[in-house]
């Protein structure tokens, strides 16, 4: 299981003992579990997508070229723009907070950095448009103070805006883990040669941030292309539409599945492309593993200087909406709202999904992360290394399951299967773990990256194995990066909307789909409330396990 | 493995549940009818005291996506009855062959038009309107022309109309007035679009909150805030040009296997048990009977004068190539 049963079988390289049936066997075992993974996910996706095309509609349909082509061509300028200004902006922010390990309010600010995960999309553009709108905050100070107002945010700027407070945040999160990562004897070598600033990027972050970066760029560019409320509310306009738009257009009115996945497929075939150029971009370093020790960087600072403000303004930037959000909520009928019973159960049905789905996922990405690194440090082989892109691409690629094509198949299989009341919550909690897997493997890339170049050989050659192994090398070192992925996990899932909408409220009302609910109805002040609900959930599901894991690893 | 696979069975039979007693009325409708604040409870109180059985509800997203359910599940379909197609989409739904006339008589309803059609049945309708914020806007356009071509000065935030049925709503209504030179009417009122937004919880939540002035909403939309809010903030505007009506429709599944109690839900329907919970449940006006009269915020609502459209069939053959000539005349 996870990889290290594989390795602890047999000698390294070897595949004597294999005794699994033969096809098993042409794969080396340190593929085997993220073979079984990939096919899990391949199984689940695949068989409801297929369950899809055997609907058929009466003509095949086609959408324009020329309408495709601009759709394309917009979902390229507004992800590859986002992606372009989110990464460039979260790096120094990153390296600010690195830097500050020790700055008033951090644990706060790393906290608020989680909440854009889980808010629902609309309630995000709500709280943005409450800040930056016509009748936004910032039009009504800059009136008061006699200066002219700002433009208007609908149109590419609204959505650039949009995209970079919802990524960010993630961002910066994952950089700071990478950087934190650096061994203590690194820093100790570089205060006694003395190194500067500048030298200290060159030698020390410089490379950890080539290493992730691509990695995190290419889940914000998936994030924001298939952004779907994001760009059609703030875009102004139908000329801001993603293919995300024309898949779901071929759901709606249409009702053509067959287009829909077609379209489905071309979105997935030209983002596996920019995957696989933005993994040739990644760099891969000789890590050197430390022996644990935390030792305080040569480079640290107090007081106001660059780098606070820097922070500030990040952490500014993030918590406007929120706190746009958190007044609507306290302007709601929120005593009303937490005696109803039907929100409870709501917050419990979230709960449960979201750590559920957090841990599949978690148990999912890890090995297929971990076969995938095994893999790649078999240069010579071809196949190995073309295995391990198929596996990164898996982890890496589950976001761009459009929801309502997955609902689709997956509500006709269960139909025709007759499982549906019964099997409805097991296929959205997996399908909820599809879509938190890049974010859960983008956490763990890098942690496991590093964990494995430490500790392999050694317990290889201890022969430490199977559980053992994972009970004693794997889960105590890689303690901090498993609860920071399962807790990015479970606030996506809470968050999420798509999944949970295909298979009707009645019987799986989570928080967010009562909120929709509620905004359908005119109930906009219930909505509120509950958006501060939620908000309120996240932070105490972050508090609480970054306090846990804090202490366990005193 | 083995144990996980037996523990799997276990838990999945203790998920089964007897059959019930009482005979299962089972309807598929969208979510913010079976809310706790919409009509459905009321509805299915009274009804189930009124024939003794149970009435079960399956909540979908919205009218659209009943008719896709519907043609995914095909003959094996699981309902009844189907309640909360839009008359857009009946031309469809009855091309999927699923559907059993009402047999109920619909010269008795109150609609705005004549209804003719034997399968399905209304419910309750509204008319399409601009709704505006007198707070916002002091001299809001009298016409539809006057909110493309006028200088107002104040924004509206539509909805689309590949995503969304008031969207599509409006975009009939401009086919509607202006035929041929819908094209040029859209290229002229684009200045004065806030934003396209995808549904219309978007929409109305940006109008709420004050980023424009109006915004594309049904007639009843004012009857909310004067009833819960006790505001009279928001106005409906009425335009002598005419107005788009949506009528909300059921109708009973053909393969359904309680087809004479599908068709005494259908009669229920029409009638006061159903229809009371209308006006304030789902903010639409009733089509049936009502046991008392309309609330007086209702009855005191901006009413068009004329209502305008095309017929179910002319929609469904004209939608595409509508959106297109939309799509064209906003990318320029």
């Amino acid at each position: 299981m996870k990889g290290a049963a594989g390795n602890g079988q047999q000698a390294a390289g070897g595949r004597a003992h294999c005794r699994l049936p033969a096809a098993c066997c042409l794969l080396p075992d340190s593929a085997l579990p993220g073979a079984l993974a990939l096919f899990l996910i391949a199984a689940f996706a695949g068989s409801s997508l297929v369950a899809l095309a055997t609907v058929g509609g009466s003509e095949p349909g086609a959408m324009p070229a020329a309408y495709l082509w601009q759709v394309a061509r917009f979902t390229a300028l507004e992800a590859s723009l986002s992606a372009l200004i989110s990464c460039g902006l979260a790096v120094p922010v990153a390296l600010a907070l690195a830097r500050r390990p020790r700055l008033p309010g951090r644990s706060l600010v790393l906290d608020l950095f989680l909440l854009p995960l889980a808010l629902p999309q609309l309630v995000a553009v709500l709280g943005i448009a409450v800040v930056l709108g016509e009748n936004g905050w910032l039009n009504r100070s800059l009136e008061v103070l006699g200066v002219p107002r700002h433009g208007s945010i609908y149109g590419l700027t609204g959505i650039l805006i949009a995209h970079v407070f919802f990524n960010l945040p993630l961002a910066v999160r994952l950089l700071l883990a990478a950087l934190e990562r650096v061994p203590g004897e690194s820093w100790r070598l570089a205060a006694e040669l003395g190194l500067d600033g500048r030298a200290i990027w060159r030698v020390i972050e410089r490379p950890i941030i080539l290493e992730t970066l691509p990695g995190i760029a290419g889940l914000v560019l998936m994030l924001c292309a298939t952004s779907f409320t994001v760009v059609l509310t703030l875009g102004g306009g139908p000329a801001a539409s993603t293919i995300e738009v024309a898949i779901y257009q071929a759901l709606r009115f249409d009702f053509d599945p067959a287009l829909a996945l077609r379209l489905a497929l071309l979105q997935l075939a030209l983002a596996a492309g920019v995957l696989l150029l933005l993994g040739l971009i990644g760099r891969r370093p000789d890590l050197d593993a430390g022996l644990g020790n935390r030792t305080a960087r040569p480079d640290l600072a107090t007081g106001i200087d660059g780098d606070a403000i820097l922070i500030l303004a990040a952490a500014g930037f993030v918590a406007l909406p929120i706190l746009a959000v958190i007044a609507a909520g306290m302007a709601s009928p929120l005593w009303r709202l937490l005696g109803e019973a039907l929100l409870w159960r709501a917050l419990a049905t979230s709960l449960a999904i979201g750590a559920a789905a957090g841990l599949l996922a978690v148990m999912l990405a890890w090995p297929l992360i971990a076969s995938a690194i095994r893999l790649a440090s078999r240069a010579r082989s071809r196949s190995a290394s073309l295995l391990a892109t198929a596996f990164e691409l898996a982890a890496g690629a589950t976001i761009l399951l459009p929801p309502a094509l997955l609902g689709a198949g997956l509500f006709l299989l269960l139909h025709r299967t007759g499982m549906l009341a019964r099997a409805a919550p097991v296929v959205v909690v997996a399908a909820s773990a599809l879509f938190a897997l890049p974010f859960v493997a983008r956490v763990l890339a890098p942690a496991l990256r590093a964990h494995i170049a430490a500790t392999d050989r050694l317990a290889t050659s201890l022969g430490i194995a199977g559980f053992d192994r994972l009970r004693l090398v794997d889960l105590p070192a890689l303690r901090r990066p498993l609860v920071l992925a399962g807790l990015m996990g479970l606030l996506v899932s809470l968050g999420d909307l798509g999944v949970v909408a295909l298979f009707g409220g009645e019987q799986l009302m989570t928080l967010p789909y009562l909120l929709l609910q509620r905004m359908g109805s005119y109930r906009s002040g219930d909505a509120a409330g509950l958006a501060l609900v939620l908000l309120m959930l996240t932070l105490a599901i972050s508090w609480s396990l970054a306090r846990a894991s804090r202490e366990a690893g005193r | 493995m083995r144990r996980s696979l037996a523990l799997a069975c276990v838990v999945a039979a203790a998920f089964t549940r007897p059959a019930p007693a009482a005979e299962t009325l089972t309807v598929l409708t969208y979510e913010s009818f079976v809310a706790e604040w919409g009509p459905g409870p009321a509805i299915e109180r009274a009804f189930e005291a009124e024939c003794g059985c149970d009435l079960q509800w399956i909540a979908v997203g919205d009218g659209v996506q009943i008719l896709n359910r519907l043609k995914l599940e095909g003959a094996s379909a699981t309902a009844d009855i189907a309640l909360g197609l839009d008359d857009n989409l009946i031309a469809e739904a009855r091309a999927t062959g699923l559907f059993a006339p009402h047999g109920q008589d619909a010269t008795k309803l109150s609609l705005p038009i004549a209804w003719s059609d034997e399968i399905f049945l209304p419910y309750d309708w509204a008319h399409f309107a601009v709704v505006y914020d007198r707070e916002k806007l002091k001299d809001p356009p009298t016409s539809l022309d006057a909110l493309i071509n006028g200088s107002h000065g104040a924004k509206i935030v539509l909805e689309d109309p590949r995503t969304s049925t008031p969207g599509l709503g409006f975009l009939i209504w401009m086919k509607a007035v202006y035929g041929d030179k819908a094209a040029d009417a859209w290229r002229a009122l684009k200045p004065k679009i806030l934003t396209v937004a995808p549904g219309w919880s978007e929409a109305y939540g940006l109008f709420t909150k004050g980023e424009a002035a109006m915004v594309l909403s049904y007639t009843t939309s004012p009857a909310y805030h004067l009833i819960a809010e006790k505001s009279e903030r928001y106005v409906a505007l009425v335009f002598p040009e005419g107005h788009v009506l949506q009528v909300e429709v059921a109708a009973r599944l053909r393969a359904s296997q309680h087809a004479a109690l599908a068709e005494r839900f259908l009669a229920f329907m029409t009638g006061p048990g159903f229809q009371d919970a209308i006006p304030t449940g789902n903010w639409m006006f009733p089509a049936g009977r009502l046991s008392g009269a309309l609330p007086p915020e209702f009855q005191a609502l901006a009413k068009p004068e004329k209502t305008i459209g095309f017929t179910p069939d002319e929609v469904a053959a004209n939608r595409r190539a509508w959106t297109a000539e939309w799509l064209e005349a906003f990318s320029r």
